[in-house]
């Protein structure tokens, strides 16, 4: 028995060490109701992506730090088809809520691109001109704090009283329709 | 005694599902991919080298007929791309990937082919679910991998070596990438290995 547990124990110890990803592979995603990780991203290169997020940090800003009360995230990669047949949608949700000016300034997207370069993150932009921020996470950093979700992945995240974010909406595979999708996550963060 | 052996073979399957896990895998390929678990990196070491010429081949393309690399000679400079197999992690989001690249082959008058030992229905299957992409696949089935031996990127087990050759508009080999199977190669370094044909 306690050879057992001495081996129990030695296996650990050989995981964690020298396979931390199995560390990082117990991470679950994150669902509605639970708290959004403040990640730490990098700074937009383009001013009018640094201005739609409210960011004046430099190189680096916290998620909390985005000037939102909603803020809708996609985890995409430039090397998925699904994600590159999504991204019309998702311009289209954006153009949609542009052109609503009772809640633009409140509701705001941004994509992290799951281990994309600032290169691939780029091509993709320019693709399929997508004109809200995307942000890379060439480390995969992000994406294993969110429990390595499949792509495209979709979270919404209301802004507290108290600057925390909560998950109103956790999704992979598309939103389908971005009318829809608006009026959901409207309705589920009272935002109306 | 047989306890101790479980928790040794539970613990070993624990590390090597962490080291061969996927990480961003697509939802297009969700439940289709077949994942081979984490490979040796390199099993060939090409004889092939810089400023040689490359091997001339004719394939079968998925989109129908055939393609030979002299087709290309004084026209365009030429991408091949190796994949090991269809329906596998890396190579299934690798050309999807290039497929969105189209511009930056031709900024710099490349055309890209993508190679793999798989047959042509397998290859159709595999990439309808990438979407229509705008470069030839082609089929190394048969005799299989002649071409991937004859640029000696054949494994042992029947694949190839996730491999990229760039060959200028006389034919000679520019650039030689033999990558680690598990893993995808750099977009930015192929790009910045063409924008040097331009010099």
């Amino acid at each position: 028995m306690r050879n057992t547990k001495a081996l129990y124990i030695f296996a650990a110890l050989v995981c964690f060490t020298f396979f931390p990803q199995v560390a990082r592979s117990g991470v679950s995603t994150p669902v509605k109701g639970d708290p959004f990780p403040d990640i730490i991203l990098s700074v937009p290169e383009n001013p009018l992506d640094k201005a739609y997020l409210g960011l004046r940090e430099k190189d680096t800003f916290k998620l909390s730090h985005i000037k939102a009360d909603v803020l809708i995230i996609e985890v995409f990669s430039m090397y998925c088809p699904y994600c590159q047949r999504e991204a019309p949608l998702l311009n289209d949700l954006f153009d949609i809520i542009s052109k609503r000016t009772d809640i633009r300034d409140k509701v705001k997207i941004i994509g992290i691109g799951a281990g994309n370069t600032p290169f691939e993150v780029s091509i993709f932009q320019k693709q399929y001109n997508v004109p809200f921020p995307l942000v890379p996470d060439q480390s995969f950093a992000v994406h294993k704090a969110v429990g390595e979700v499949r792509t495209p992945y979709f979270f919404v995240l209301k802004k507290k009283t108290d600057g925390s974010n909560l998950i109103v909406y956790s999704k992979v595979g598309s939103i389908q329709d971005p009318k829809q999708f608006l009026a959901l996550i409207l309705s589920e963060t009272a935002l109306k | 005694m047989l306890r101790a052996r479980s928790v040794l073979a539970v613990s070993f399957a624990a590390i090597f599902f962490a080291v061969s896990i996927c990480h961003g895998a697509s939802e297009q390929f969700k439940g289709k991919i077949y994942n081979p678990g984490k490979l040796q990196a390199v099993e060939n070491k090409t004889r092939l080298g810089i400023g040689m010429t490359a091997p001339d081949f004719t394939l079968p393309a998925v989109s129908g007929g055939t393609v030979s690399l002299s087709r290309f000679r004084g026209k365009s400079n030429v991408v091949l791309s190796f994949v090991p197999a269809a329906w596998t992690p890396v190579c299934s989001d690798q050309w999807p990937g290039y497929n969105i690249a189209r511009s930056l082959f031709a900024e710099h008058n490349a055309v890209l082919l993508g190679i793999t030992v798989d047959n042509i229905p397998t290859l159709y299957a595999w990439t309808q679910e990438m979407g229509e992409l705008w470069f030839p696949v082609l089929s190394d089935f048969w005799p299989h991998g002649a071409v991937a031996k004859k640029y000696g990127v054949l494994r042992s087990s029947g694949v190839a070596e996730r491999a990229l050759f760039v060959i200028d508009k006389k034919g000679k080999i520019r650039y030689i990438d033999v990558h680690d199977i598990n893993s995808r190669p750099s977009l930015e370094v192929l790009i910045k290995e063409l924008e040097k044909l331009d010099k």
